[in-house]
């Protein structure tokens, strides 16, 4: 592969992200509940040779507005459990990599820990995680165990402090998580049948995690997972979450409208990479854009156009939101790769559509360039990422 | 006249983290990768099981203050194993345990509805109650609960997630593409519960699954763990296989269902079992034999003894007699992680029998243990195992078995290629699965077909 290659996720959330996308003729709103509409998106992704695809999760209904349901009918509400999906579509994939949300703010480390090592058991090394923060009262109220206050106004010193703590909490998270699957070094499981012992327990630790919020005593019931850590990611839009990706991710997601801004958070990035004593580590830091893909460049914008009278207002994003030909698409990348990406997560406006777009016109179109690969070269989602598989940070050196 | 032959159900139990398992025969392969547990389930299916069942256990055991080293350690999560399972196979039941002191029922009731519909309606939860602070240590709510709560909170959390389930009828999504009407109701799966352990609200995101709720099994067996299964689960996962054990575990729970308005078809009993089978009835015997000492090494045979003695008893020979000072009845300090048994909450009167058995037997630690410890419930050729299979199913010793072979993941093939061919030619076992879901396979009413009042009464 070129030096010079690009790496790229899809990201999969229901029928797509342009909110009218399930009245596409494309869109099979009436499958989003079944194993085969996910499975036919992932096989797509794959065929293009994705290194990865996210998948979307909520711990409430989906809404329009940012802290609150909003009672909507004329939209996709209702969703599966994302790590569920991910391992459902395993053993029908070979090579991509499989990412799907967790919700930290409200699920237990212990649980997500070994749900991601075993999905990286069921996919051979494909697994990652997506970790999001919520600051939604109403999902708060679901599980009953805390109370997260309203947020009022953004950038009141409250809210910033609520923001950084769940921020904060997640960090924690991530720790607790990574340590866990540390627990076990990899050659543990001896089976020595003369002295009766399956497990050398030397080779298996207690995490003792001690943090603001919670406490972890580990070691894992699971086994170290194959890629031994499993890729962890993360979607920033500001200096706290940046310092999460910074601190604790294997890829984070950005969202910069212009190359300018690109470099700037890339460059803030990486001082807290520097700053976080990360600096040697390699850290992906993609682009996230949705993506309106036509052959034509004002059929993409027709369909953007009519999409938007369907739900009645202009689409937002807190993305970019690209309209064009695969080919401008590949221009755009090209220029986001100066500005210090690594690579892209695409999230496509009607994913019927839009996922076929990329896989046979976007990725031809990069491969002619030389910018991206033409056949899987590793087994690996972090081989995919030219991530090396992890030392144990307990074994003995 | 002689009452119709009852249908056998059948269930295999993957073979991991417990003292059956022989991991040092050179048969034995990984218990932890997805190659064994998709042949285990490809091979149950083939067979025409009901379902495949999984154990938990979220900490690993500890003795002495070590963690415990001889029997297969390490476990995948449950959720994400039968996930992928649904893939490889599509009749087959996928039911896992998952614990009701370590979990919330928001998230559990939308991993199970979404197993549910990745499925096709072929999800089961077998609802455990282990509540120690040993095991809460891995949680953040750092949750344990007194040991008289474990139910309450069991039933409220059952409940609950049955909230959950039913705050969606089945007919909200639309997804009229020319009306732009993707959802019938904007308040489909709202819900408010207050209670002793749960103060939730809001709105479940998961719409209804096939099967409309996963089918719900029961394990424990005190006298509120009967009551639990009676008012609430669909079947029971019991230790009871032996033929008069069975019976009085059958009646007894069976007796129970009239108080909460159910016939006796809406709960089955259904026993772990293990098997030895062979060509003949004798070496039958002979690899039994060979399994228990593969099963009970003398160093496990002495930690077996601690969970009961609550000592150190390193120093015994286990090639010899029993201890002759008695079991310390203070709180376990030896033995952590282990389910509660209740051979184990009265160890002066274990200790007592024991050694009065060993005695008359002139039995040494480890014969005791054989003896005493997982006897395999069903010994013999092809021809003998399903005849007694049958005798006890139609005997009412239970309505089934769940199958926990000692040899992962193949220990289930010569079952399924011997033993079922012969059950089917006595006409007690299904050649074809009964439909797509596994309310099907196990004769359940799907939930909107039987009004819920009689259920759940607290
Ligand atoms: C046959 C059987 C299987 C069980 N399997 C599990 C299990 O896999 N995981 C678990 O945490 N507890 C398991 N338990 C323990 C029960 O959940 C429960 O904690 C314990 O038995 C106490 O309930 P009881 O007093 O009603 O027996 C099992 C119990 C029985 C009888």
């Amino acid at each position: 592969m070129s030096p010079s290659s690009l790496h790229l996720a899809v990201a999969l959330d229901g029928t797509g992200w342009h909110p009218a996308s399930w009245r596409e003729p494309v869109a099979r709103p009436r499958e989003l509940f079944t194993a085969g509409y996910w499975a036919d998106l992932v096989a797509e992704a794959e065929r293009g040779l994705l290194d990865f695809v996210t998948i979307e999760d909520g711990l409430g209904p989906q809404s329009s507005r940012f802290l609150d349901p909003d009672e909507r009918t004329d939209q996709v509400r209702g969703r599966l459990d994302a790590v569920l999906i991910a391992s459902r579509v395993a053993p029908l994939t070979r090579h991509i990599g499989l990412v799907p949300t967790a919700v930290v703010t409200h699920t237990e480390p212990f649980h997500i820990s070994k749900a991601i090592a075993t999905l990286d058991y069921v996919s051979t090394g494909r697994a990652g995680l997506r970790v999001q923060i919520t600051a939604r009262p109403n999902e708060a109220a679901h599980f009953g165990r805390r109370t997260i206050p309203r947020i009022e106004a953004y950038d009141s010193p409250e809210s910033q402090e609520l923001v950084a703590d769940l921020f904060d909490e997640a960090a924690d998270y991530v720790e607790a998580v990574r340590r866990l699957w540390d627990s076990w070094e990899d050659d543990a499981e001896i089976r020595d049948a003369d002295t009766g012992r399956f497990i050398d327990r030397d080779k298996l630790h207690y995490i003792d995690f001690e943090g603001k919020h919670f406490s972890v005593k580990g070691p894992s019931i699971t086994p170290r997972p194959p890629q031994g850590q499993p890729l962890v990611t993360a979607l920033g839009h500001q200096t706290v979450p940046y310092r999460l990706i910074a601190r604790q991710a294997d890829v984070g997601y950005i969202t910069p409208q212009d190359t300018d801004q690109a470099r700037a958070i890339v460059a803030e990035i990486r001082a807290e990479q520097e700053a976080a004593g990360r600096a040697d580590g390699l850290l992906h830091v993609f682009g996230d854009l949705v993506v309106f893909l036509d052959d034509d460049p004002a059929e993409a914008a027709a369909r953007r156009d009519r999409l938007d009278a369907l739900a009645g207002e202009p689409y937002q994003s807190d993305a970019r939101v690209f309209t064009g030909t695969p080919t401008q698409l590949a221009d755009l990348l090209g220029e986001f790769r100066s500005a210090g990406l690594t690579g892209f997560r695409l999230r496509p406006a009607v994913l019927g559509h839009d996922l076929p777009a990329i896989t046979r016109g976007l990725v031809p179109e990069l491969q002619r360039r030389g910018a991206f690969r033409t056949a899987y070269e590793a087994d690996t989602l972090r081989g995919l990422l030219g991530l090396a598989r992890p030392a144990n940070r307990y074994a003995a050196a | 006249m002689s009452k119709p032959l009852k249908q056998i159900h059948l269930a295999a139990h993957f073979p991991g983290v417990n003292n059956t398992t022989v991991w040092s025969d050179p048969e034995a392969g990984s218990h932890i990768e997805f190659s064994s547990f998709a042949h285990f389930a490809k091979t149950a299916e083939r067979a025409k099981f009901d379902f495949l069942f999984l154990a938990e256990g979220l900490r690993l055991r500890e003795q002495g203050g070590k963690i415990y080293d001889l029997d297969v350690v390490g476990r995948p999560d449950t959720f994400t194993i039968l996930a992928a399972l649904a893939a490889v196979t599509e009749h087959l039941g996928l039911t896992g345990t998952i614990n009701s002191t370590f979990n919330e029922p928001y998230e559990v009731a939308r991993q199970f509805a979404s197993l549910d519909h990745l499925s096709g309606g072929r999800s089961a939860w077998n609802v455990v109650t282990s509540w120690d602070a040993f095991t809460g240590e891995n949680f953040r709510r750092g949750g344990f609960l007194p040991q008289e709560e474990r139910y309450s909170r069991a039933k409220e959390f059952l409940a609950t997630t049955q909230e959950l389930f039913d705050s969606w009828h089945g007919d909200e999504i639309l997804a009229d593409q020319a009306s732009g009407v993707f959802l019938r109701d904007a308040k489909a799966g709202s819900f408010v519960h207050t209670g002793q352990h749960f103060d939730i609200q809001g709105q479940f995101n998961v719409p209804r699954s096939p099967q409309g709720r996963p089918v719900v099994f029961q394990a424990g067996d005190s006298e509120e763990g009967r009551e639990f299964a009676a008012s609430s689960a669909d079947a029971i996962f019991s230790r009871h296989a032996t033929l008069e054990g069975g019976q009085a575990f059958y009646a007894d729970v069976k007796n129970r269902l009239a108080k909460y308005g159910r016939r006796h078809d809406q709960l089955l009993i259904l026993p772990a079992a293990s098997f030895a089978l062979a060509d003949t009835d004798a070496e039958a015997e002979e690899l039994a034999r060979i399994v228990r000492r593969q099963q009970v090494s003398g160093a496990t045979a002495l930690k077996h003894l601690e969970f009961v003695w609550n000592r150190d008893l390193s120093s015994y020979d286990p090639e010899g007699p029993l201890p002759d000072i008695d079991p310390d009845v203070s709180e376990n300090h030896i033995s952590k992680g282990r389910a509660q048994v209740r051979m184990y909450r009265d160890p002066l009167a274990t200790a007592r029998e024991w050694r009065e058995l060993a005695a008359a037997n002139n039995w040494s630690i480890r014969d005791l243990v054989i003896h005493t410890g997982n006897r395999q419930n069903f010994i013999g050729s092809a021809e003998t195992v399903a005849r007694t299979i049958n005798e006890y199913v139609q005997a009412d010793a239970s309505d089934g078995f769940i199958l926990v072979p000692h040899i992962t993941p193949t220990g289930l093939d010569a079952f399924a290629d011997k033993v079922v061919p012969l059950l089917q030619e006595q006409g007690v076992f299904r050649t074809e699965y009964e439909g797509p879901t596994l309310r099907h396979q196990l004769g359940l009413a799907h939930p909107d077909e039987t009004p819920a009042e009689g259920r759940l009464a607290s």
